[in-house]
């Protein structure tokens, strides 16, 4: 079990530089970059297979129990370890990871985005990949740091170098802000590194903030939140989010939102909650809060960019959305209850897995029509998919309904729990006030409907009104490669509609543990 | 008379000096071979100059299984003069390895820009004497003499390129300011030498407990004008004017010399003076660096941001500003070592730090050098698309700007900072903690803009020389960016190398 961890860590990186050296003799390939395009399919999958075989190995009866652990000196001088784990919160999160990077590199082994040499783009995939594992897998605080970072300098330049248009802009304002935070939050680490004499999240968590003093927690609390709140991203932290997703290419989106986002929110359930319980009591109503702003914000920013006449962008849009979604999260860990974080973390999960697909759907349609601009693409009538390429038009009001919470699928749970939580907040929360934020929270919701059916109706939708397009040529519809990447997500969003109590089953006892201190 | 005269004369531990003399000799037979050797032959000084670095590097290897002095007063306190322990090996460990370096670097510039080779190689070993030297000095007339032999070679070295007017104006400027400095710290050492009746530094540090009190505003204004001159060669803020157009004016490698060994003899002797001379003054000077090193990384990084990337020389000028910036990083430790019980402690992280900046910061000139064979006007700007043009120095300067700005995959940048960050806290420093995250912040942008950079599409100007073969990578130069990359790699990889210094007392 510890050798399966360590190596769904390790396996990326030996990757990365593998793909940097030339191909040996019999895997060349029809051509250099067809050959690196498959190394980065198979290295994926060979992680994805590593971290099913973990799950499978995980055992379910102790959740809460840290498994697979490997511990090892690492810098005896400043008392770092490598300690690896995994328990029922990051679990669920590294298998996410490996999906989605997995679907990730196969979509791109069709379909490369265009710019310089796949060769980096493999290895920085993989490197990327690398580092959102270990940040899920780590158990101590310089190394979550390391890992934390580990995933900018990839992502920086698949944005800077394969993005479309304005993307280095995007890229720097991208690096700038978080790097800004995570600074912060590395000093917010330090202290309680110095202050509790460890950086082992695991005895950081049994102390449950009996060794930190008021203070410290408050200023620790407020450092490192702030650095995950940037990544989170948390309004007003969210401004470098839309440039980000409209700039990447489709799968550095993917990426970016399924799987980066979650990296500042499992810190909060991570760090915060369990390392400086006073601190997070205090920040609380805060988050809650400002997570409520983003929600509202994230919507009422989407029903602007869908209205008509407002060259909205697609990709802008949903990730707009995500800082709407990424709110019910933060609210649901703001609750400091067990069926809040629950909820948040089913959130968590829920929005990689339709915010992922959405991403690649946005990603195809402007493959096809060379632009993700909704004015453009709708016309005067509605860009018609259901007539042109009904399965792209399926696929897309899937993804939009999942998007907007609809009972039945991964949406709908995470959001409600949060909500739910909200409505009985922790001891010593002010009542009413979660009460407001739960009721907005709730409108909230509707204007996520309201702005989803829209996108519905105009990119669905339209043409002559016998079902065919106004003159518009067909499209490609759906192929084959495309199924290929899309359905688990699909397959999986429908599952944990149906079946919450899989994940559930398998947070709630870890999120006990860690709201009670670890013990 | 004979029994008195065998109780003066010293017994001398050769081994124990063997780092500082086996680099003077290699400079007086560089000095002589240069009269004897023949024009086109005179390469091969490069050869024996190198050869006597590594020479001294190769005498440390058998002082390391104990302490060793010598030098002692045969009565009395028995106080040596010259002492090889901990402290003294990894310093000049530094000094030599960043001597090294530097001359592995200076191969080729020196038959690019025609300087007299033996006069160069000469000056250089000297200094490397000097800057051996000053480790080991435990009284306060060979610390002065250990700096100034490390220094007077030095302004030499920045005006050898005759033919250039900057070289000579950055000379002048170098030379009138480090004299100044020089007289100020000798002021100072009389002042203490006046109070306290010895010059050996732990006995200044017993006598200075118990000073007359009629005297005792003598010791304290000379332990403060003492620190003036190590402060000086730190480039310490306000002592750091003459650094931006000294580097600027010096052959390249001297650049990277002053701004490594350089500062590691001003580091050493600020800790030997305060450490272990006036720990009872520790409430005159303890406040005076923390001072210096806030204003010290706040001006020096705030310079580099100023710095426009388009101007000629700006990437000296960074690099010079940056490295006024990392001296203050480095003086945080010493400043500490005033608050804390356990100094030696404190300044293992100024050490491990040192460490890691010489290994880096010669690694970004040694690729600063070779893209200036390409592009002689050292802007930010031609380093455009450097990726596209030679990919593996840009992947290595990319490697050493993120070390710097303490970031991954610069794990040991990071970690030293980190040691640098728990000093202070652990001092009880807080506030001095807050200006150095600040200034890290600071300083990360413009690190990364010129990281960043490395990797941007290069421009048209740059496309149109897609033609021209590449210019050959001169071997040596190939090397040393090489060894730097390579110390940079295993520090990342097993930090614990440099920080066991942070973490066991050094002196």
């Amino acid at each position: 079990m510890q050798i399966l961890l360590a190596a769904t860590v390790v396996v990326p990186l030996l990757g990365a530089l593998a793909a940097l050296l030339p191909a040996p003799p019999g895997l060349k390939g029809r051509n250099p970059d067809q050959a690196v395009l498959r190394h980065g399919v198979t290295v994926t999958g060979a992680v994805l297979a590593l971290s099913v075989a973990l799950a499978a190995g995980f055992d379910h009866d102790h959740p809460a129990r840290m498994q697979a652990t490997t511990d090892i000196s690492w810098i005896p001088a400043l008392g770092i370890r490598i300690h690896l784990g995994v328990d029922g919160v990051s679990l669920p999160l590294l298998v996410l990871t490996a999906l989605l990077t997995f679907l990730s590199a196969l979509y791109s082994y069709f379909k490369m985005p265009a710019g310089p040499s796949p060769k980096a783009f493999v290895a920085l995939i993989l490197v990327l990949e690398a580092g959102t594992l270990a940040s899920f897998a780590v158990l101590d605080l310089m190394l979550f740091f390391l890992a934390f970072e580990m995933v900018l300098i990839p992502m920086y330049f698949l944005i800077a170098r394969w993005g479309g248009e304005g993307r280095e802009r995007a890229a720097w304002r991208f690096i700038l802000y978080t790097l800004l935070g995570s600074v912060v939050m590395l000093l917010g680490l330090l202290l309680i590194g110095i202050k509790g004499g460890t950086f082992d999240m695991v005895a950081l968590a049994t102390d449950n903030g009996s060794g930190l003093s008021h203070t410290t927690q408050i200023v620790a609390v407020l450092a490192i939140g702030i650095g995950l709140a940037v990544k989170a991203p948390m309004w007003p932290f969210h401004s470098w989010l839309p440039d980000a997703h409209t700039a990447a290419p489709t799968v550095g989106s993917v990426l970016l939102a399924g799987v980066l986002l979650k990296m500042g929110t499992y810190g909060f359930v991570r760090i915060v909650l369990p390392i400086a319980p006073g601190g997070a009591h205090t920040f609380a109503p805060y988050l809650a809060a400002f997570a409520v702003v983003g929600i509202l914000y994230g919507s009422l920013a989407c029903l602007a960019l869908a209205r008509r006449g407002a060259k909205g962008d697609l990709k802008r849009l949903i990730a707009y959305s995500s800082v709407g979604h990424m709110g019910f999260v933060l609210l649901g860990i703001a609750t400091l209850t067990p069926t809040g974080v629950n909820g948040a973390l089913f959130a968590n999960i829920a929005h990689g897995l339709i915010t992922g697909l959405l991403f690649f759907l946005v990603g195809a349609i402007k493959d096809r029509h060379g632009t993700s601009d909704l004015d453009a693409l709708s016309g005067a009538t509605g860009a018609a998919l259901y007539g042109r390429a009904p399965r792209l038009g399926g696929l897309l009001a899937f993804g939009a309904v999942a998007s907007l919470g609809l009972p039945g699928l991964a949406g709908f749970w995470g959001e409600m729990l949060a909500m739910l939580g909200s409505f009985h907040p922790a001891d010593g929360l002010s009542r009413p006030a979660y009460l407001v934020y739960m009721a907005l929270a709730g409108f909230g919701t509707l204007l996520t409907a309201a702005y989803m059916l829209v996108v519905v109706r105009r990119v669905c939708m339209g043409g002559d009104g016998d079902g065919r397009p106004g003159g518009a040529p067909a499209l490609t519809d759906v192929q084959t490669y495309e199924f290929a990447a899309w359905t688990p997500l699909v397959a999986l969003t429908v599952l944990a509609g149906l079946w919450p109590a899989a994940l559930l089953g398998l947070t709630d006892p870890a999120v006990q543990q860690l709201l009670r201190g670890g013990n | 008379m004979v029994p008195l005269a065998g109780s003066v004369v010293q017994s001398v531990d050769w081994l124990a000096i063997a780092p500082p003399t086996v680099a003077a000799v290699a400079a007086l037979v560089v000095l002589v071979a240069d009269l004897f050797l023949p024009e086109r032959k005179k390469p091969l000084l490069g050869g024996i100059a190198i050869g006597g670095i590594v020479l001294a590097g190769l005498s440390l290897l058998p002082l390391l299984d104990g302490d060793r002095s010598t030098f002692c007063l045969t009565s009395g306190t028995r106080a040596c003069s010259y002492t090889a322990d901990h402290f003294t090996l990894v310093v000049q460990f530094l000094v030599l390895g960043g001597a090294l370096l530097t001359a592995l670097l200076s191969v080729s510039d020196l038959v690019d820009f025609e300087l007299p080779s033996g006069e160069y190689w000469f000056l250089l070993l000297s200094s490397v004497a000097g800057a051996a030297l000053l480790p080991a000095s435990r009284d306060l007339a060979t610390l002065v003499v250990a700096l100034e032999v490390a220094s007077l070679p030095a302004f030499a070295l920045v005006g050898l390129r005759r033919d250039d007017s900057r070289s000579s104006e950055a000379a002048l400027k170098f030379f009138l300011s480090s004299v100044t400095a020089t007289a100020v710290m000798l002021l100072g050492v009389s002042f203490v030498y006046a109070s306290t009746g010895t010059l050996h530094l732990t006995q200044v540090a017993d006598a200075l407990t118990h000073v007359d009190p009629r005297l005792d505003t003598l010791a304290s204004a000379g332990v403060a004008l003492t620190l003036v001159g190590f402060a000086f060669k730190t480039a310490a803020v306000p002592f750091h004017f003459w650094v931006p157009d000294t580097y600027v004016g010096a052959p390249l490698p001297i650049a990277a010399y002053l701004s490594v060994v350089g500062k590691a003899v001003g580091f050493t002797g600020l800790i030997l003076v305060t450490v272990v001379a006036f720990p009872s003054y520790a409430d005159v000077w303890g406040p005076v660096l923390a001072v210096l090193a806030a204003l010290t990384m706040t001006v020096g990084n705030v310079g580099a941001l100023r710095q426009r990337p388009d101007r000629t020389r700006s990437a000296v000028r960074l690099l010079a500003w940056s490295s006024v910036g990392q001296a203050g990083y480095l003086l945080v430790p010493i400043a500490a070592a005033a608050y804390t019980d356990d100094p030696g402690r404190a300044i293992g992280s100024t050490v491990a730090y040192a460490l890691m900046y010489a290994a880096v910061n010669l690694g970004a000139f040694a690729v600063a050098a070779l893209v200036a064979r390409t592009n002689p006007a050292h802007r930010v700007t031609d380093y455009r698309g450097l990726y596209a043009r030679s990919p593996l120095a840009a992947l290595a300067l990319g490697f050493f700007l993120l070390c710097l700005a303490g970031l991954p995959p610069g794990v040991i940048g990071l970690f030293a900072k980190v040691t640098v960050f728990s000093a202070a806290v652990d001092a009880g420093l807080g506030w001095l903690a807050v200006v150095m995250a600040v200034n890290v912040v600071i300083a990360l942008y413009y690190y990364l803009q010129w990281t960043a950079l490395l990797f941007r599409a290069p421009d048209g100007e740059a496309e149109r020389a897609d033609g021209e073969r590449p210019a050959r990578i001169p071997a040596p130069l190939a090397t040393a960016t090489a060894l730097a990359a390579l110390v940079g790699i295993a520090l990342s990889g097993a930090p614990q190398l440099v920080l066991r210094f942070a973490s066991e007392a050094l002196l």
